[in-house]
């Protein structure tokens, strides 16, 4: 797509779709929203950059080799979470009894284990979005 | 008030949806769908379920749209 007034509109919108999926994230735990949603915003605003700009400069900006690291370790992140409940004589994914920090109900900095899982699926989600769009576009360039 | 409003949306849920099925061009069908995603939302929204509304407008409306519209722009747009 060829146009300047879409690209320069885009080019202001993305941080701000960007900083929105951000919040969403962090504070799953407190407010709406968690790893999905804000990770599905990030994907979104990262596929809004591919139409506008091209699939090369998205491959520029996202390539594979990087989307693959992060889709991996966000799956690992998970596990290992996980496994520290095991390591610490509770069960899989054990929040209090594994000894994270509670906290005050409310703050960002609480409930334990949840705001980290929900760090390691929004990395998850938004680079499987990003790479389910660049993966179906790249045979025919023209989009 | 709200109900009305309720019964309206979901009346256009249901007028989309089945539009969705009777149009022949895919490209339009598939705006359709994402009028029809947007609804959605509105409606998640109605029901309490804020986290839902928001994942359904940025997937529904967004993503499954431009997914949609790259898998028509390899095969045919019209419908035989």
């Amino acid at each position: 797509m060829n146009d300047l007034i879409v690209k320069t509109i885009v080019r202001w919108v993305i941080p701000f779709i960007q900083l929105f999926g951000v919040y969403v994230v962090f504070y799953g735990h407190v407010s709406f929203g968690g790893g999905f949603s804000g990770g599905a915003l990030i994907g979104a605003s990262l596929i809004l950059y591919a139409i506008t700009f091209g699939l090369k400069a998205s491959k520029k900006m996202v390539p594979h080799k990087r989307s693959q690291w992060m889709e991996s370790l966000g799956i690992l992140w998970y596990i290992a979470l996980g496994l520290v409940g095991i390591y610490t004589s509770a069960y899989f994914l054990g929040n209090k009894a594994a000894g994270f920090y509670m906290g005050e109900a409310g703050q960002l900095l609480s409930a334990g284990i949840i705001p980290l899982l929900t760090i390691g699926i929004g990395v998850k989600v938004a680079s499987t979005m990003i790479t389910l769009f660049q993966k179906l576009v790249e045979e025919n360039e023209d989009v | 008030m709200i109900q009305v409003f309720n019964f309206v949306l979901v009346i256009f849920l249901i007028i989309c949806a089945l539009a969705v099925q009777h149009t022949d061009d895919l490209v339009g069908s598939i705006i359709i769908f994402a009028a029809y995603s947007l609804i959605m939302a509105i409606l998640w929204l109605l029901l309490a379920a804020p986290d839902i509304a928001m994942t359904e407008a940025a997937i529904g409306a967004g993503v499954t749209t431009i997914l949609f519209l790259v898998v028509i722009s390899r095969t045919r747009r019209m419908e035989k």
